[in-house]
């Protein structure tokens, strides 16, 4: 059942000099000075080497300047700092303000799309961005309504600009871009429209369409080889994509793409997870509903599959699979191995092989989990790599129209899109985490482009049995598959953490604190409360010699809708008095970006 | 005030049109709240406005448990748990109280825009989804019993069985 990491040393390759990357554009990810892409890196660390702030020094913190973004909605995301330029960016409107930290971040130039407000009621989940990129003297930016820009770094004045989908069909967008090569790979939102996600390459010349591959549907959609494009290991066959499905369903499958890419330039295969099937009623869709909740590794030049891994097939609790996949490199029984590990939604983490795909690890990061026992790894077994489903946690095996009680974990899984940080200093991954379950009651809908697609009621509660919180910020051990050390929280953790050579972790909390813990011992070394709930990515720079660390707040996202109001538990009976904190007594709608250093 | 009636239940159409009248102010002022009648199932106050019932052993009417899981598949996404509200949408557990139920309607049915240097608020037009207004009156009957204080959060436990009027009013609305 357990497989464990044997390593006898540990190597992080953050993102190595290949003669096809896009080499300026490596060197400034390369410098721990600049912050040039929303994950830190290719590999999706969020680790930075720098030490000046340290575990030491940390305590002695300030807040050394603040701006705000002027849009009250959830921030997600961070800033860029490319030299002196730090680029900022907001919710929708999806406002970018380019700021001079030579001259106390006055504001160079600001782009402010026109977009039709339409586009906000169907963007599910809070009008939230995850940010800009850069290249090639370029900012790039996905916006709400799925506009791709470039715009010159220099000036803000658009480059090129193209459409990806249409918010008619209620086709949004949340995510950053990935700059790989010569070219943007973008993803897609809407998976509680009915929209069928895709990822799409852009030429970053001039925006031209390159090459598009979608979730599900005919191999030449998903750009799947059905003889060379494998799952652990075997050939797929000819249209997994479609006879996993019943009908026509496939059309409006979901499998969005919503969250977090990365990139291995030596093999040249960008990495990243779909969502949810469509829709969340799992009596609608028979089949394994390929290639839905499935960890994709694609060509960067051709978006041809090179494998896939599904983790959970037909989904029944909206255990969306886009979290990050973090690279890493370790010794597995005196090999070296490229590693991806993957904290998904559905509570297990995942360590695979990132170049043949072969799954390594599957165990679970929260004790909690209860809708399956496993995750099987014996590669004779017919289940092999699949979850063994708990039939008293099965939405479908109890039915429509049927309350499925104490699912742990809730939708929102047991981690979400805010980012986990690794450090090859303690060979530790920071995981922010939701610690809350759900009862689950799936019903029949019905389909119309651009409405909602849901078909499920939810109630959510913190995990019972725990200490009553709705979260956990982690130390999690990938070696043995163990957590060291747990941090538990009010709230769910929502911000992206930032682990740095100085021995020091950073996350945000839903209340607005900043804080920062030693890295070995997770011991409390700073706090600070920001202006509003913290649901964005905390990063660091240097700037004139000292190093700055900064994160966005704006109370918003998934959390800003379901912990507002504060969550009871249903299976306390009516009149339950009090339920859980309300988020809504802790903070208020803000957007402000606070940026720490040490001081003078 | 036009509203768009094409996707309304017959029984609310014709509730609707009666609504345009001066009476109709005065009816908003009037208990919103006790049911007065009973027609297979669906409770009505005293002006024929939908509203719940919760017996004294806490059995609740059908709409009201129905309203419970519609709301929460179709407005829970951005109003979050029970009409409690999130960080940007109102409460609706309040507005069902506060809002006269006509302008209720027409907020569902035809949405509503709020765009200003300090917010961007836009609630959809449902009036084209069958999902919602189907169901309708019992998000609304459901909303009214949470703002009104009679019944707490969670999840409503007994209630009256689908009388074959309401299962029939359904089939017809979807199509089925």
């Amino acid at each position: 059942m357990k497989r464990l990491l044997t390593l006898l040393a540990v190597l992080t390759i953050g993102g190595s000099q290949v003669a096809f990357a896009n080499p300026d554009l490596q060197k400034i990810i390369d410098d721990p000075n600049q912050w040039a892409i929303q994950t830190g890196d290719y590999a999706n660390q969020r680790y930075s080497k720098l030490d000046q702030i340290n575990k030491g020094n940390v305590g002695k913190m300030q807040v050394a300047w603040t701006f705000s973004t002027g849009v009250l909605r959830g921030h997600e995301g961070s800033p860029l700092v490319i030299g002196d330029m730090m680029y900022v960016h907001s919710p929708f409107p999806n406002t970018v303000f380019a700021l001079d930290l030579s001259k106390e971040g006055q504001i160079v130039w600001k782009y402010e799309p026109k977009q039709d407000a339409d586009v906000i009621p169907v963007m599910c989940c809070d009008t939230v961005n995850r940010g800009v990129a850069y290249a090639d003297g370029k900012i790039f930016l996905h916006q709400a309504d799925t506009t791709v820009v470039a715009l010159d770094a220099k000036t803000g004045k658009v480059v090129w600009s193209v459409k990806n989908g249409d918010p008619k069909k209620g086709e949004t967008n949340t995510a950053t871009v990935l700059p790989v090569k010569d070219k943007i790979i973008v993803g897609i939102s809407g998976g509680e429209f009915g929209v069928r996600g895709s990822v799409t390459a852009y030429a970053m010349a001039d925006g031209k369409l390159l090459w598009r591959g979608y979730s599900m549907g005919p191999d030449s959609d998903t750009l799947i080889d059905p003889e060379k494009t494998t799952h652990l290991g075997k050939p797929v066959g000819a249209d997994s994509g479609l006879n996993t499905w019943e009908g026509d369903q496939w059309k409006i499958g979901g499998g969005t793409t919503w969250g977090w890419y990365s990139y291995d330039a030596e093999e040249n295969l960008i990495y990243y997870g779909s969502g949810n099937p469509s829709t969340w009623n799992p009596s609608q869709r028979p089949g394994d509903n390929r290639w839905s909740m499935t960890i994709f590794a694609r060509d960067a030049d051709t978006g041809v599959a090179k494998w896939v891994y599904q983790m959970t097939p037909h989904d029944e609790w909206d255990y969306d699979g886009i979290n990050e996949m973090i690279l890493t490199e370790q010794d597995m029984d005196g090999k070296a191995r490229k590693l991806l590990t993957h904290f998904d939604r559905n509570g297990f983490g995942y360590t695979l092989d990132r170049v043949s795909g072969e799954l390594l690890v599957a165990e679970k990061y929260d004790p909690a989990v209860n809708w399956a026992t496993e995750v099987v790894m014996d590669p004779k077994s017919d289940q092999y790599g699949r979850p063994q489903v708990v039939a008293q946690y099965s939405t479908e095996q109890n039915g429509e129209d049927v309350n499925s009680t104490g699912i742990c974990p809730a939708a929102l899984g047991t981690k979400d899109q805010q980012p986990a940080a690794y450090s090859p200093k303690t060979q530790l991954f920071y995981v922010p985490t939701n610690h809350v379950c759900m009862d689950y009651e799936p019903f029949r809908v019905s389909y119309t482009a651009g409405q909602p697609y849901v078909g499920a009621t939810l109630s959510m509660y913190p995990a019972p049995g725990s200490h009553g919180g709705m979260g956990n910020f982690i130390a999690w051990d990938g070696k043995e598959g163990k957590i060291k050390w747990s941090l538990p929280e009010k709230f769910s953790v929502w911000s992206g953490a930032l682990a740095t050579a100085g021995d020091v972790v950073f996350y945000g909390t839903l209340e607005g604190y900043l804080k920062a813990v030693d890295s070995e011992t997770g011991k409390e070394l700073y706090r600070f409360k920001t202006p509003s709930g913290i649901i964005g990515n905390v990063m660091t720079y240097t700037h004139g010699g000292k190093q700055y660390v900064a994160v966005l707040s704006g109370v918003g996202g998934w959390a800003g809708i379901g912990l507002a109001a504060g969550l009871t538990n249903p299976n306390e009976g009516l009149g339950a008095v009090g339920g859980y904190a309300a988020l809504s007594d802790y903070t208020a709608l803000g957007g402000t970006l606070t940026v720490f250093s040490l001081p003078n | 005030m036009t509203r768009r009636l094409s996707a309304l239940p017959t029984s609310l159409a014709a509730l609707a049109l009666f609504a345009s009248s001066a009476t109709a102010q005065d009816a908003a002022k009037a208990d919103n709240i006790t049911a007065a009648s009973n027609e297979n199932g669906r409770y009505y106050t005293a002006d024929g406005v939908p509203t719940f019932n919760i017996a004294p052993d806490g059995t609740m009417d059908w709409m009201t448990y129905s309203g419970f899981r519609r709301y929460h598949s179709e407005c829970h996404v951005c109003h979050g748990p029970e009409g409690e509200g999130s960080s940007y949408a109102p409460a609706l557990k309040n507005s069902a109280i506060d809002m006269d139920y006509y302008d209720f309607v027409d907020v569902v049915t035809n949405g509503r825009k709020k765009v200003s240097a300090s917010q961007n608020s836009v609630m959809p037009s449902f009036g084209q989804n069958a999902n919602v207004m189907c169901y309708l009156d019992d998000i609304y009957t459901y909303l009214k019993a949470r703002g009104s204080g009679a019944l707490p959060r969670g999840r409503p436990g007994k209630k009256e069985p689908k009388s074959d009027a309401i299962r029939q009013a359904e089939a017809d609305c979807l199509g089925n």
